[in-house]
């Protein structure tokens, strides 16, 4: 019997039982994380934040009657998977000057499981009814 | 006058109450100011730090009038009406001595919209309105979290870290009386 056998299985348990580096965003999780963005952000409707529906393929600044900072406003960011993972892990270094003055979410994978959450909540019924609402 | 020397304990309470609030209160702006220790250097105030305690003071604005709401309601029985305006109140302590300390810093505070943008048409009960201030709370303690390592004057990251801890507390308080586990984890992000 070879002796090598054992370290094989104990690989595949490790394996199994160890979430990949690369594991598919958890929308769920990503729930969890928007709460901290509720101090300001709301999904369907404005506050200190603007709103998150509607926001993939926006241009930043762009949200009629808001009242962004001139950096965002003038920041030519398009808002998309790769370019929400850059702002949201350094908001102010990314838009030195913008309002949303937050360390930012220095882990790759609760940023990714944010990004699934506002696309997941982009195609929900709520932002479908901000978009239809909105002129 | 000693308080050995008051006619009466509600006399000498209330003058020690009264003391202490504005003690407090001037304690409050000093540590959000710091004016001593921004003169010792311990970091100068710049305009990030006053961009900061604006998009703070915003917020606090905000949960005032978030909390005005609830009031308003006649959802809200006693006594989560008198919690309800407690935290109101620690709100506008927060909102008066972030706009006193933009002012000493030079800065403009913002002011309070004319109108805000809140789902009043799904606060339906007493839970709605108390999950409704809850989520923000949750929200303030990760914003002030989020905003404390950014400041260059330390003594203002101190200040907001004391802001801080009042928002957990209210968060854990909300979470109480929903019937929720008040502190649902170790630490906060």
């Amino acid at each position: 019997m070879s002796t090598r056998r054992p370290w094989r299985a104990g690989a595949l348990v490790l394996c199994i039982a160890w979430p990949a580096a690369d594991a598919a965003p958890d929308v769920a999780r990503g729930e969890q994380i928007y709460a901290r963005c509720q101090a300001c952000h709301a999904l369907a409707y404005d506050r200190v934040g603007p709103r998150h529906c509607g926001l993939f393929g926006r241009v930043a600044g762009s949200v009629a009657q808001f009242g962004y900072s001139p950096a965002m406003r003038n920041s030519r960011i398009v808002w998309n998977d790769k370019s929400l993972d850059v702002f949201l892990a350094h908001p102010l270094k990314t838009v030195p000057g913008t309002t949303m003055t937050y360390a930012g979410i220095p882990d790759a994978n609760e940023r990714a499981d944010l990004i699934a959450f506002l696309k997941h909540a982009n195609d929900t019924l709520e932002c479908a009814n901000t978009r239809a609402a909105t002129p | 006058m000693s308080f050995f020397q008051m006619p009466s304990p509600v006399v000498a309470r209330r003058l020690f109450l009264g003391q202490s609030s504005a003690y407090l209160s001037g304690a409050a702006v000093a540590l959000l100011a710091g004016n001593d220790a921004l003169a010792a250097g311990s970091g100068a105030a710049d305009a990030t730090d006053v961009q900061i305690l604006n998009t703070a003071l915003g917020a606090e604005l905000e949960a005032i009038a978030a909390y005005q709401l609830g009031a308003e309601s006649k959802l809200l029985q006693k006594p989560v009406l008198d919690l309800a305006v407690t935290f109101q109140g620690h709100h506008k302590e927060h909102a008066d001595v972030l706009a006193r300390t933009i002012e000493k810093l030079g800065g403009k505070p913002v002011a309070a919209k004319a109108a805000y943008n809140f789902p009043a048409d799904q606060l339906k009960s007493q839970a709605d309105v108390l999950r409704f201030a809850a989520r923000l709370e949750q929200g303030a303690v990760s914003a002030y979290l989020g905003a404390v390592p950014l400041f260059g004057n330390r003594d203002l990251s101190k200040a907001a870290a004391s802001i801080l801890g009042d928002e957990a507390m209210h968060w854990a308080v909300l979470r109480q009386a929903l019937g929720e586990a008040p502190v649902p984890s170790a630490f906060m992000a």
